[in-house]
């Protein structure tokens, strides 16, 4: 899988709260809650994010509520992969199960700004700025974990029997 | 062996003997749970997958309290989402208003976890049920949907870090202080994937309730669960609630950790979050004059009645200052009848307070107590990001119950001690 996107960027602890507002988890409707992505930390996110952006954040992305409404409305947004220094581990759990493709890199995380252009190798594990022209290698995810993401999700996975 | 008291519990529920931190597992699960507001999610995946039944209709378990009495008519339509569902595959836990309480508190009341445990929820705070020495950790609403339909999940065993606690709290302090202190200590993924493990003779110092609230926020701190040693009050408590047979489990001597911290209890003060971290911890010699217009005591971490009994304490015949509102949630609805009859209910009223039916509400931000731009809140709930309880402007402090109530008299962030002199 090979993303490519600009990036958006934010800091350390960014918290599910703030991806998603609990006065808007009365929904399950994806698009509903993609269109309140951000809102908290940033009022312009929905109207600048486009298919196939790269979120960078720092450390302990997705904090807080286990809500899985969080990673629904990333991906919703049209977010094709956050990179992070590191993941909370419900967010982590939750993305994975959900098929929103994520890696930690504490190497790109310096390397990238805001507005760069980013293409993501997920198979080889290599970022590449193509702004800059520098690249970072991470670990890539095992086969089975790529495979989750690539059929959108567990669910779907075991939908198509990819998973008994 | 060499396992901790986690490795232990999920070992055995693994049907291995032993298990290695980093090692993926598949453990049967004892408990699967689900609120008002992630249950929707995990019924749709729950269809999705194909499931035509819940694996143990006596162990799914669902409860609506976020956002129930219902705020709104979406709430409304997810708690009737719940109900159906429940009905369909005839759970036989399912906690509607008027039987409801916040989920945490609600489940060691009924007796609904005992030690030995392993119970995932769709619910960050499921960690609070260590306290009771059960492993149980919160999952999102895919894991949840795959809990309900095969009974069964899969980990990573993590590894762990030890609090040996010693010594006694001091009069107003409590188990709030306690890991408020310890996330100030260690930051807010100072356990990231870890567990954190609560022994030391300072254990039996702490009432279960005060490890009810510690184990409750091992999650602020980014912990995969937060476990407490057995011990005689813990055997106690779960025989009063419930006729389950349980098994206890101890670390092992030789159990390796990542760190070990001794946590002298009698040195823990009142403790302040303030916003918007759980680790901006102060405490009262760090803290000026901070004004506020809010207080909440409740929520699954502070909401029994030991906390309510704090408050009561501290509230009784006196006023709550004029600016500030003070909204009380009992945890659950024995928690709110025994208020009642023990007149604390009066206390509160009398004081100014408003005493609300069980819910999570304000915690986050859901109703019942939302602020305003540039408002301040004092409050028993767990965490204080960014527009946690409101507005993006707005602000909350957590807090001891001893403190939200001496807060609420004095009108401003204030020490218990400094307001009943």
């Amino acid at each position: 899988m090979i993303f490519n996107g600009k990036a958006i960027k934010y800091g350390d602890n960014v918290d599910t709260d703030v991806i998603i507002p609990a006065r808007y988890l009365n929904t399950i409707d994806k698009k509903e809650l993609a269109s309140h992505c951000m809102e908290d930390i940033d009022k312009d996110f929905t109207k600048k994010v486009q298919d196939g952006d790269i979120m960078v954040a720092g450390y302990n992305f997705g904090c807080g509520s286990s809500r899985e409404h969080a990673p629904i409305a990333i991906k919703e947004s049209g977010i094709s992969l956050v990179i992070a220094r590191s993941f909370a581990r419900i967010f982590y759990r939750n993305s994975i199960n959900i098929g929103l493709a994520i890696l930690e890199c504490d190497e790109a995380v310096d390397g990238i700004a805001d507005g760069d252009k980013v293409e993501a190798d997920l198979d080889n594990g290599i970022i590449y700025n193509r702004t800059t022209g520098k690249s970072f290698k991470t670990q890539p995810f095992p086969a089975f974990i790529q495979k989750i993401i690539e059929n959108g999700g567990l669910v779907s996975s075991i939908q198509k029997g990819d998973i008994q | 062996m060499s396992m901790t008291m986690t490795q232990k519990i999920l070992a055995a529920h693994a049907g291995l003997e032993k298990v290695e931190a980093g090692q993926l597992i598949l453990v049967d699960l004892d408990r699967v749970l689900g609120n008002d507001i992630t249950s929707p999610v995990a019924i749709r995946e729950f269809e999705n997958i194909g499931a035509t039944a819940v694996y143990d209709k006596d162990k799914v378990t669902m409860v609506m309290d976020h956002f129930a009495p219902n705020k709104d008519i979406k709430a409304a339509a997810q708690c009737k989402m719940c109900r159906d569902f429940c009905d369909k595959h005839e759970v036989t836990h399912f906690y509607d208003v008027g039987r409801m309480g916040i989920e945490h508190a609600l489940l060691p009341e009924k007796g609904l976890v005992v030690p030995g445990d392993v119970v995932i929820g769709a619910d960050s705070h499921t960690c609070t049920y260590g306290a009771i020495g059960a492993f149980s950790t919160g999952v999102g609403s895919t894991d949840m949907a795959c809990g309900m339909a095969t009974g069964k999940a899969w980990f990573k065993v993590p590894s762990a870090i030890k609090f040996v606690l010693k010594g006694k709290l001091n009069k107003y302090v409590s188990g709030k202080d306690v890991i408020l202190h310890i996330i100030g200590k260690i930051g807010v993924d100072g356990a990231l994937y870890k567990s954190m493990e609560f022994v030391g003779e300072g254990v039996k110092a702490l009432t279960v309730y005060d490890r009810l609230t510690i184990s409750n926020m091992a999650i602020e701190a980014g912990a995969k669960n937060g476990i407490f040693e057995v011990d005689e009050q813990t055997i106690e408590y779960v025989k009063a609630h419930s006729d389950r047979e349980f098994k206890v489990y101890k670390a092992d001597e030789d159990a390796v950790y990542d760190e070990t911290y001794e946590i002298d209890l009698s040195q823990i003060q009142s403790t302040v979050a303030f916003p918007h971290l759980p680790e901006n911890t102060k405490t009262f010699d760090e803290i000026g004059d901070v004004a506020i217009d809010q207080v909440v005591i409740g929520s699954c971490t502070n909401g029994h009645y030991k906390d309510l009994a704090e408050a009561a304490e501290i509230l009784k015949g006196r006023k709550i200052a004029k600016r500030v509102r003070a909204i009380i949630i009992p945890a659950t609805q024995d928690i709110y009848m025994k208020a009642v009859e023990n007149g604390l209910v009066k206390i509160f009223i009398e004081a100014g307070c408003v005493v609300s039916t069980p819910t999570c509400g304000p915690c986050l931000g859901g109703y019942m107590g939302i602020l305003a731009a540039g408002e301040r809140a004092v409050a028993t709930t767990n965490r204080n990001f960014v527009g946690r309880m409101g507005h993006v402007e707005s602000e909350v402090y957590l807090a001891s119950p001893a403190v939200a109530a001496a807060s609420a008299i004095a009108g401003k962030i204030a020490n218990p001690l400094e307001v009943l002199k």
